[in-house]
């Protein structure tokens, strides 16, 4: 449980680490909180002969909450700031909601929001979040900057559309409509464990307590964070009953493809989708009005 | 004052050192010039060496030695048989004891092929990464039927079979109780254990002292004697030139009494190859393949009952998962054999079972030791009967109850200690009772139609069990009052946790009325004591607290005899309090027992002769058999009807094991027993591929119960002191974590009304998924 030999370095501007990366491409990954990479490098499944260390790069951690509520969050922002940040729990309040299933507080204090979606675990929970909240990736590399949606990032199992030489430097967050609710929900075997299965709803209803949009989208389900527009599609135009909540759960369940774990079964894994899509989805109803 | 020591619940004495950090454990040891060892570990369940290189790996800079089981030599031995088995009339026992390399075959995935020594651990894991091993992979053994099957591959080529052991014990006539039942119910059950995953893995270092020609070794082991005597003799080197020391140890629970693990056999043997310092330390990797386990069996059960639901026989037939190697005999599944007939008066018994070889990880007792598996047989077969028969459960186990009379009670077989199974003392409806009073049993069935009209889903669950404790052979104990007044008691036994320095220091001091604070406890130093068994199957309390006790009792007797003579007075006229002895009704009239230490080793002047210097006794104790145990466990369960997520809303423990030393101690005992009871119900489980690989060797995949899993309990005594000790105690490692298994498939049958739905749990572990399974078969 030692890892293997690598060269460590630590840059302190964005440059220079993207030129850093650009040099050893494949060899080289960027170190940010080390919440996964380290175990991974202990384990010895991991082994990068460079690491470019992150940590003293500056601005990269900034989140800032915008005049119209849409929200950036700095790749580099520890994931124990964001919850606890009171301008991002009020624009977009399923992020605290989530991050606090995220493991236990001593690796939140440590992993960062941007290491967690570049590592792409299809278990995890904010790859989800951000398909739900319709994120888009802001990316540099020495060769420029591009935008991502987060419905284009995710391309497998921890595999993004990252090319080698590329960093997330931002999540950017669009504002949530008036009367939007949102709610993360999972079931986990232990509390601060890997979800069974988890789902993020975002629900917008009109003044007269019609739905009029819904996001939603899984961990746990799939080779990537799963999104459910079918499901979500069927409750617009409804007040979200229990049959059209059964309705959506029911379609959900087909729009996700749990691969089952030593935890739990696909057909668990579905099982409990439906279930905790319509209590999200109800969570989040309320909240909508 | 208190004159009355035992019984006091004393915080315990080695907690300042644990808690501030200043307790030495084995990976604390640093040596000047200490090298490290690292082990190429098979990456197979079953495969031939065709080929092993290691030039890469001897060539990297940094590495001292690489060695494969070619290198040993004459050392390469297969480990002893730590525990052979009883006399048993017409078993079958085919003992194969693990290897300190692999040669040949490898047959388990974790077991060691190539050790590497280098100046870091860092380079020592590098170079076994350099290691190429040619393998032929082999089909494995790993279903328990699959293996006693004529055409299944063969962990040992050189036995006819599988069968490691196929063992049958009888009391009673069952066929004739079978005939004249009223009521026969079959059942089969399987029962899957995991890993101990103490907090400390598994650890040694070893020095060679080539000027004092002396080897010191620091083991994570339960048994420091019996590691001190094997090294001797497997290195050529007399006993005192060998100190082994066992310091704090962060659990043991079972595995650390295995021996000798090949790293035990290989560090020390380097060190003095090498001349200097070698350390290893075992990741939770390795620990999760190559430290010892507990693992599945699977029973067929059938209980004949008259119409009343009185147990007329049991007839029980079970298979044994005993991994590759069986070092530690028969003891797991002897356990489960003799601890399935449980509290209850069962005239007839007809058992057999046979233990398998497979292509695991090796099996020896882990906290329970197979008693868990026997409980869980019985207790649900009692639920499936009370059903049957329309009792009620409590009331079909109040029927069955060995009657307060009947003690000692005899169940004609013979247990792992090699004694017949002989129930000493107990007093087991009490036990029930008190259990169904505090979980509220009589008023659940309408608290649970409450909870249910809201949608809830509760179920309670109420067990019991025994504990077969406090077996031999013997252990010893040396007191001494030094001449600063304080006393030390050195025993043989390692400590993991259980409080020793407390226990131990409590029943001297209930002897010579010092404080327990003033009390120094050693364990499991080869140097200041070497005699001694070690610490397994719930037995420190008793035989060393008894041996401990007994010397105390003698160090007495030095104190007032010294004390009559200074006085020159008769011993009855004196008393032994607070440090120091004084006459009765002359309180002036005091010497302390530093003074009379220092009395008893004159430094000038004529001794009478035969004289004995010194404040100080040995004594040793061996029952004639083990104490058994006994309680119950009640629980309220809530399931989620939906998720099967459960939450515990209520966890009552009644625990009878004699005198209690120390009720706080006891009550961490318990509750630490009922946490992994937890974890082996609904948390932990092991989970292999057919080809052998375990699919979850770390702790982010292997779920250990958190604090948040495990509820506040009701922990509450009734004391039947135990005839067969002077203390009147009874052993309490095991208790918290038996019948845990059998409480949960009992509540959450309840909760969820499974057998109104022609649904029963019928194996352990659960989880909620495995649970919505059993719920819904058809998916």
């Amino acid at each position: 449980m030692k890892p293997a030999p690598f060269d460590w370095h630590a840059p302190e501007s964005v440059a220079e680490a993207l030129a850093l990366k650009a040099r050893h491409g494949e060899d080289a990954r960027f170190l940010a909180g080390g919440q996964s990479l380290v175990p991974a490098m202990n384990f010895r499944i991991a082994q990068p002969a460079v690491l470019v260390d992150l940590n003293r790069v500056a601005g990269l951690d900034a989140i800032a909450v915008g005049a119209d509520g849409s929200l950036t969050i700095g790749a580099m922002a520890r994931n124990a700031a964001i919850e606890r940040h009171a301008g991002a729990v009020k624009s977009h309040p399923i992020l605290a909601e989530a991050l606090h299933e995220v493991a236990h507080p001593q690796v939140r204090n440590r992993g960062t929001l941007g290491g967690n979606l570049s590592h792409a675990d299809p278990a995890s929970e904010m790859p989800a979040v951000m398909l739900a909240l319709a994120a888009r990736f802001l990316i540099r590399s020495a060769r420029g900057e591009r935008q991502v949606a987060a419905a284009e990032f995710f391309l497998g199992p921890l595999t993004t559309a990252l090319e080698l030489d590329e960093m997330l430097a931002e999540i950017r967050l669009p504002p949530l409509p008036p009367r939007s609710g949102t709610a993360w929900l999972e079931i986990a075997r232990r509390r601060g464990e890997y979800a069974m299965m988890g789902v993020a709803a975002v629900v917008t209803r009109d003044a007269a307590g019609i739905c009029t949009a819904v996001r939603l989208a899984c961990c746990s389900a799939g080779p990537t964070p799963m999104a459910a527009p079918k499901a979500a599609a069927s409750l617009v135009g409804t007040k979200l009953t229990d049959a059209d909540l059964a309705q959506a759960a029911a379609l959900l369940k087909q729009e996700i493809a749990p691969t089952g774990s030593v935890q739990a079964s696909p057909a668990y894994q579905r099982h409990l989708a439906g279930v905790i899509a319509a209590r999200a989805l109800a969570t989040a109803w309320e909240r909508a009005a | 004052m208190e004159t009355r020591q035992i019984g006091r619940p004393l915080t315990r004495n080695e907690d300042p050192r644990l808690l501030t950090g200043r307790a030495l454990f084995v990976d604390d040891v640093e040596l000047p010039g200490m090298l490290h060892a690292a082990f190429l570990r098979s990456p197979h369940a079953r495969a031939a060496i065709r080929s092993i290189d290691t030039d890469a790996a001897k060539a990297r800079a940094g590495v001292v030695a690489v060695i494969t089981a070619e290198d040993l030599g004459e050392y390469w031995q297969p480990g002893p048989l730590l525990v052979p088995p009883p006399p048993i009339k017409g078993m079958v026992f085919r003992q194969r004891c693990q290897v300190p390399l692999a040669k040949g075959e490898v047959r388990h995935v974790g077991e060691p092929v190539v050790m590497v020594v280098a100046e870091s651990r860092y380079v020592a894991e590098d170079a076994v990464g350099d290691i190429v091993v040619e393998y032929e992979p082999l089909p494995p053994v790993i279903g328990l039927e699959a293996a006693l099957s004529s055409d299944s591959p063969r962990v040992h080529a050189d036995l006819p079979d599988n069968i490691a052991a196929d063992v049958h014990q009888a009391k009673g006539d069952y066929a004739a109780a079978r005939a004249k039942a009223a009521h026969l119910i079959r059942r089969r059950f399987t029962y899957d254990r995991g890993a101990s995953n103490p907090m400390e893995t598994r650890g040694i270092v070893a020095q060679w002292d080539h000027k004092a020609e002396k080897l010191t070794v620091w083991d994570t082991t339960q048994a420091p004697v019996f590691i001190r005597n094997g090294l001797a003799a497997m290195l050529g080197l007399s006993e005192r030139q060998v100190r082994v020391v066992a310091p704090f140890i962060g659990g043991g629970f079972g595995p650390k009494m295995m021996m000798f693990y090949p790293e035990e056999v290989l560090v020390p043997w380097m060190a003095l190859r090498l001349d200097r310092p070698v350390k290893w330390i075992e990741d939770r990797l390795e620990h999760f393949t190559a430290t010892t386990q507990e693992r599945s069996q699977v029973h067929d059960c059938e209980l004949a009952l008259d119409a009343r639901g009185k147990i007329l026989g049991v007839r029980d037939d079970f298979l044994m998962d005993t991994g590759a190697y069986n070092p530690y005999g028969l003891t797991v599944p002897l356990n489960s054999q003799c601890t399935l007939l449980n509290c209850y008066d069962v005239p007839a018994y007809d058992s057999r079972f046979r233990a398998i070889y497979t292509n695991r990880t090796l099996v020896t007792p882990y906290r329970g030791a197979g008693r868990q598996h026997g409980i869980f047989v019985m207790e649900r077969m009692l639920d499936a009967a009370a059903r049957e028969l329309g009792l009620d459960r409590a009331e079909i186990r109040r029927r069955n109850l060995i009657p307060a009379d009947a003690f000692p009670y005899h169940n004609e077989l013979i247990y792992q200690d090699f004694a017949p199974l002989t129930y000493d003392s107990g007093n087991y409806a009490p036990i029930l009772d008190k259990a169904l009073h505090a979980i509220g049993y009589a008023e659940f069935a309408a608290e649970k139609a409450k909870a249910r009209a809201e949608g809830r889903h509760l179920g309670l669950g109420v067990v019991c069990y025994v504990e077969g404790t406090g077996i031999g052979p013997y252990e010893g104990a040396k007191v001494r009052v030094q001449a600063s007044g304080k006393v030390t008691l050195a025993t043989g036994v390692g400590t993991q946790g259980q409080g020793h320095f407390t226990s131990f220091a409590q029943v001297v001091a209930e002897q010579l009325g010092v404080d327990v604070r003033d009390v120094e406890v050693t364990t499991g130093d080869t140097d200041v004591f070497d005699w001694g068994a070690g610490t397994f199957a719930s037995r420190g309390a008793v035989v060393t607290g008894s041996a401990a006790h007994g010397a105390a009792v003698e160090v007495r007797t030095k104190i007032l005899k010294t004390a009559a003579e200074h006085f020159e007075c008769a011993e009855a006229d004196l008393v032994l309090a607070d440090g120091a002895v004084s006459i009765a009704g002359v309180p002036e009239n005091r010497i302390t027992l530093g003074e009379l230490a220092r009395l008893a080793n004159p430094m000038r002047g004529a001794v009478k002769p035969g004289t004995v210097p010194g404040l100080e006794a040995t004594s040793y104790f061996g029952p004639q058999m083990g104490a058994t145990a006994a309680g119950a466990h009640a629980m309220v369960i809530e399931i989620d009807a939906q998720t099967m997520r459960p939450t515990i809303l209520r966890y009552v423990v009644v625990h009878d094991c004699g005198t209690v030393l120390n009720p706080l101690i006891l009550s961490g005992q318990i509750q630490g027993g009922v946490a992994q009871g937890i974890g082996n119900a609904f948390f932990e489980e092991l989970v292999w591929t057919d080809d052998g690989q375990l699919l979850n060797a770390s702790l982010a995949d292997y779920l250990l119960p958190t604090a948040l899993d495990v509820p506040r309990m009701d922990v509450l005594h009734t004391e039947t002191p135990s005839p067969l000790n002077p203390l009147g105690t009874k052993g309490a490692g095991e208790g918290g974590a038996i019948p845990v298994g059998a409480l949960f498939a009992q509540a959450i049958e309840d909760a969820l009304d499974l057998p109104a739905r022609g649904i029963e749990v019928s194996e352990i572990p659960l989880s909620p998924s495995r649970l919505w399974e059993i719920c819904n078969p058809s998916g």
